[in-house]
């Protein structure tokens, strides 16, 4: 139990050497802090699991109506729910890890002034929180299917690496987040309305094949139109394409925020402690 | 014995902004500053970057150096502000020295706060996993010592209920003993004692004082001078930043003890007397044996003085001492009227001497004195926390030898031995 003899230098700017190897170490506290979110999560609201069904249902409704029904936006030959769930799901995901991971060291700052662990622990196991979130959501497209009678082909198989993907941009965003609102007050006004904003940006009420050709590769900046799409391509099936330039700009650009993510992360976390 | 950990020329700094009380920064004003600084660069491209005033460094720590043998107890004493704390922080890795370097053998285990991690909405058994964890226990190890977890903490009643719902004592006990499971090889305590009854208290320290035992070294910082005495085998005094003295306990606790000159003499704390008129004022006390000022050599007979002036002469003013633990039990109340000291009317202004007797010591450990002076039994000066003073070790019985237990006090005695004769 006691690793006999094992030594450890602390040095200014050594930290690094041990890190990985420490959140290796610390893996069940991950585990832990996850769990007690989890279960505080639906522990806490008398609808607590209800809750993770009855907002992405509504807001689908909603979106059925204003881009279906009113401005009557082409489905692509799929049922106009199921189009905008198979979008809803990731969006929703990357929209709640990003403010709960973003806030997530505030929330712990006592847990971080007192014990030492590899900070990189709480933003991720929020992360998993709101991933438990989206596999509960999930439910509810399986019911779409099932009443509409869709059936996914082939393809379905593939949505393990949108996931991730998706996975990859809320980890690099809710990183970046994080750091930030230590340092910066401010950060907490801001993430709201990233995530209120991006909602409207990214093609969650209708399929990106709505923009003109010229634009896409442009409008794919937006690393979700990425996901979303790849989202859509997996679950759609059948006459759904996915735009190959834009979906690899997106790709290149949620690594490029994962990778900064991590190491900005990495640069300020040491001193996490000092002004939280 | 073995070097556990070896500290080199360390330092920490902070930087200390002045122009807002803030806690945090906000991006809008960093954002602000930086386009300001641009312009500045813009149009006077060949003006030297002008320094910040409103920030300020701030060393924490500067420049230690020590060792800390395998086994050692440590006690890190000091004043607010002298830089336990960030030692403390700096040892437990939360956060970075500035410069310098800390070489650890062995498995640490910091305890800087009693419960760091509870949720209250969770039950005290999911809070005894998540608490381990946080702790750097395994959830194997935490399984293995949950029984024994709960029975120290003595609430299997309530292992399923909330710990909101719990009261204070009982969500101590419960935080506590699953910090005094954990079995590092090095373990880090912060004041955490300072909370808690007595009961609770010496619980600690007795638990503590078993880890010591087992041969684990314990970093322990306090301003509880008795409980580090009894505790710690090493001291180490920092003062502002700067290690002033390492190496034993005793000599430790004298260093810190001498250089805050401020509470080993008399000091009166409110500037003014509440009490009026104010017929009778107390200027000065003290307490002295051989030694220096405020230290009482246990064996040695112990003096005090009481320096007063008053507003006329031939006052029958009664003077009281109460001496007091670090546990602020009364130990000792000396009153000038069991003597009759007062029926002769005192001069105006003068001294009032005073010894007890080399047969009597308090155990050895710190204790406060609160001074009175009382007219006709009414109270006209009062000053609690008027000094401190420390008793130390001595030869008290003149054999070398020291009684067992932990008394409040030693005195002489005789034996002697009789045979039963038979008949």
């Amino acid at each position: 139990m006691m690793d006999d003899q094992s030594v450890l230098v602390i040095e200014a700017g050594r930290t690094e050497r041990h890190y990985w190897k420490d959140l290796w170490r610390y893996r069940e506290l991950f585990y832990f802090l996850a769990w007690r979110d989890i279960l505080v999560r639906y522990k806490q609201t008398v609808i607590g699991l209800a809750w993770a069904l009855i907002r992405p249902f509504l807001t689908m409704v909603v979106f059925v109506i204003v881009f279906s029904k009113v401005a009557k936006l082409p489905s692509d030959g799929v049922p106009y729910p199921i189009l905008i769930f198979a979008a809803l799901l990731p969006w929703q995901f990357f929209g709640n890890a990003f403010t709960e991971a973003g806030n997530s060291l505030i929330s712990n700052a006592k847990l971080i002034s007192k014990v030492y662990f590899p900070r990189l622990v709480v933003p991720a196991s929020a992360v998993i929180v709101s991933f438990s979130d989206f596999l509960i959501s999930g439910i509810i497209l399986v019911g779409l299917m099932l009443w509409y009678g869709f059936a996914p082909d082939w393809r379905i198989i593939t949505l393990p690496l949108f996931i991730s993907i998706a996975f990859a941009a809320a980890m690099g965003a809710g990183l970046w987040a994080a750091a930030l609102n230590v340092k910066y007050q401010d950060v907490r006004y801001v993430i709201p309305f990233v995530v209120q904003f991006g909602l409207y940006v990214s093609p969650v009420g209708f399929s990106s094949t709505n923009i003109p050709e010229q634009w896409r590769l442009l409008y794919s900046i937006n690393p979700m139109v990425g996901v979303i799409d790849g989202f859509r391509w997996a679950i759609l099936g059948g006459n759904t394409q996915l735009y190959w330039p834009g979906f690899l700009l997106s790709l290149v650009l949620v690594l490029a925020i994962l990778v900064t993510g991590i190491y900005y992360f990495r640069k300020t976390e040491k001193s996490f402690a000092d002004v939280i | 014995m073995s070097t556990g950990i070896t500290i080199e020329n360390l330092s920490k700094k902070y930087i200390i902004s002045h122009q807002k009380r803030e806690r945090y920064f906000a991006l809008r004003d960093v954002l602000a500053n930086g386009a300001k600084r641009l312009i500045h660069k813009l149009i006077h491209p060949f003006a030297a970057p002008e320094n910040d005033p409103t920030h300020e460094e701030f060393w924490a720590l500067k420049d230690i150096n020590f060792d800390i043998m395998q086994g050692d107890r440590v006690g890190i004493i000091g004043r607010n502000g002298a830089g336990k704390s960030t030692l403390l922080k700096i040892l437990s890795r939360i956060t970075e020295p500035t410069s310098g370097k800390i070489t650890i053998k062995g498995r640490v285990a910091s305890l800087l706060e009693v419960g760091t991690g509870f949720h209250p909405e969770l039950t005290g058994r999911e809070n005894i996993f998540l608490n381990g964890a946080v702790l750097g226990m395994r959830k194997v190890e935490i399984k293995e010592k949950f029984d024994e977890i709960v029975a120290f903490a003595e609430v299997e009643k309530f292992l399923d209920t909330p710990v909101k719902h719990y009261s204070s004592g009982m969500y101590m006990r419960l935080a506590f003993a699953v910090a005094a499971h954990l079995e590092p090889e090095i373990l880090i305590v912060d004041e955490v004692l300072a909370v808690g009854d007595i009961h609770f208290h010496n619980k600690c320290i007795g638990k503590m004082q078993d880890v010591g035992k087992e041969g684990r070294t314990v970093i322990f910082v306090s301003h509880n001078m008795a409980a580090i005495n009894s505790l710690c085998t090493r001291g180490i005094v920092l003062t502002q930043g700067k290690l002033e003295f390492a190496g034993d306990i005793d000599g430790a606790i004298k260093n810190y003890l001498s250089q805050s000159s401020v509470s080993s003499s008399f000091r009166r704390l409110k500037k003014q007397s509440v009490y009026k008129p104010k017929t009778v004022e107390i200027l000065d006390c003290k307490f002295y044996s051989s030694g220096s000022p405020g230290v009482i050599v246990c064996g040695e007979a112990t003096h005090f003085e009481i320096e007063y002036v008053a507003t006329q002469p031939n006052l029958s003013i009664q003077f009281l001492i109460g001496v007091y633990d670090v546990y602020n039990t009364c130990v000792l109340f000396l009153d000038s009227a069991a003597l009759e000291l007062s029926s002769r009317g005192l001069p105006s202004s003068g001294k009032i001497f005073g010894s007890l007797s080399k047969d009597f010591s308090l155990f050895p450990g710190t204790y406060t004195i609160n001074i009175a002076a009382l007219l006709h039994e009414e109270l006209i000066d009062h000053i609690p926390n008027a000094l401190q003073i420390i008793v130390q070790d001595g030869d008290f019985f003149g054999t070398g030898r020291w009684p067992r237990g932990k008394p409040l006090a030693l005195v002489k005695q005789n034996w002697r031995v009789e045979e039963n004769n038979a008949t």
